[in-house]
């Protein structure tokens, strides 16, 4: 039989052994009592390393990294913060009782909204829906307290949008730093593990009440957006456009005042 | 090519090996910085369908090289024994002096050493894709795991002993 290596002794801590190679380590290792110890201090090295940084995947990613991830070559400053959301679809009229209109390139406030509220809400959303082990800050268990304490941090009360009719189940929620303030994401599972993401922030001082708009990333995401009230909101997800739309309507109606 | 928010979604992975890389985090997001925007320069060059995560760490790696470079060889940091047998330990303290003897052992690897065990352990890459993102011979990724591997352990004997008065 061929003796144990450094290197099968490093790829048995780690796992990447097959089951016959795992055999033949782990018929060394139960004669050799140094060997076992190093490959716990192996292990727990890595343990250790993982521990130590695990924190650095929940914290907010600082908007200059955004900035940095969306900037285009030979951009002006508002069209590389317009293309991080790599949009390729604009408005798209329905009449189903809400008023949604199109919205043409020209639109007052058009950049604006999509800077401060758009982009931001994608981001978050491509940041977020892909985490497995913390995709929320506040657990849906301690919902009351979630609501309260996003409604203290943007400075209106704030309801938790009930999707269980379209299918989806309140994941939690966390807090975000917006483009000039604080900003709220809720997420939500269907039990085929889709996700969708509501953000909320308070409106900007420039950007007037609006309709249901569309955007689509290139990347498959699309998103909802409108102002109304105190807030602005965004449904984002990789879903078919009839299901995002009955999820913003029902958005829409519960948190109508 | 790749869309804005595949790599958006990258940042994360990103910042969590540069900051057990740099060990500050400023330094750290300087780094993931200078790496999404030369990605976002040489995004034509990415193979749309392979592991953009592990093109982004060749990216990250290679400016974090040309920058050890430029820098020169830095002045060797106090050794472990040293710099902590000072700290007066209460119970509660531990886990956090374990913790900062853990960053203080990897910052006196030498950074070869350090990017292959942090690959490893943070990201669960195999030896392979190690050998590929780093852009080094497989046989390269074993010394360096294995030095590296040993010399942590011999920083970090016994846990608690690094830091008894000498």
């Amino acid at each position: 039989m061929r003796p144990v290596s450094d290197d099968d002794l490093h790829a048995y801590a780690d796992g990447f052994l097959p089951p016959d190679a795992r055999a033949r380590v782990e018929a060394h290792l139960a004669d050799s009592r140094g060997d076992a110890e190093r490959i716990a201090d192996y292990r727990r090295i890595n343990e250790e390393i993982c521990g130590r940084y695990a924190g650095v995947l929940e914290e907010p990613v600082p908007d200059r990294l955004l900035y940095a991830a969306a900037r285009r070559r030979n951009g002006r400053p508002w069209l590389r913060v317009a293309a991080a959301v790599a949009w390729l679809a604009v408005g798209v009229a329905v009449g189903s009782g809400l008023g949604w209109w199109r919205w043409g390139p020209g639109a007052e406030g058009a950049d604006t909204t999509l800077a401060n509220l758009v982009r931001p809400a994608v981001m978050a959303h491509a940041v977020y829906v892909t985490e497995v082990r913390h995709p929320v800050e506040v657990g849906r268990d301690q919902q009351d307290h979630l609501v309260q304490w996003l409604s203290n941090r943007l400075g209106s009360p704030l309801r938790t949008p009930d999707l269980s009719r379209q299918g989806f189940d309140l994941v939690g929620g966390r807090l975000l730093p917006g483009s000039d303030g604080p900003a709220a994401q809720f997420m939500y599972q269907a039990a085929g593990g889709e996700r969708v993401t509501v953000y909320v922030k308070a409106r900007g001082r420039d950007s007037g009440e609006t309709a249901f708009r569309y955007q689509s990333s290139a990347a498959g995401t699309t998103a909802i957006f409108w102002v109304d009230g105190p807030f602005g909101w965004v449904v984002a997800g990789a879903l078919p456009r009839d299901r995002l739309d009955a999820i913003a309507h029902a958005v829409y109606e519960q948190i109508g005042s | 090519m790749f869309e804005d928010d595949e790599i958006v979604a990258q940042i994360p992975h990103l910042r969590r090996f540069a900051r057990a890389l740099a060990g500050d985090r400023q330094e750290a997001d300087d780094l993931v910085q200078d790496c999404l925007e030369r990605a976002l320069q040489k995004r034509r060059l990415f193979h749309t369908g392979t592991n953009l995560r592990a093109w982004l760490f060749t990216v990250m790696h290679r400016i974090h090289a040309s920058h050890r470079v430029r820098a020169g060889r830095r002045a060797k940091p106090e050794s472990l024994d040293e710099s902590v047998h000072v700290v007066p330990v209460r119970p509660e303290q531990e886990a956090r002096l374990a913790v900062s003897a853990l960053q203080r052992a990897l910052d006196l690897l030498p950074p070869e050493q350090k990017e292959v065990v942090l690959l490893v352990a943070l990201e669960q890459m195999s030896y392979d894709e190690v050998s590929r993102v780093l852009e080094i011979p497989i046989g390269t990724v074993m010394s360096r795991l294995h030095r590296g591997r040993e010399r942590l352990r011999a920083l970090l004997a016994g846990g608690g002993q690094a830091r008894r008065v000498p």
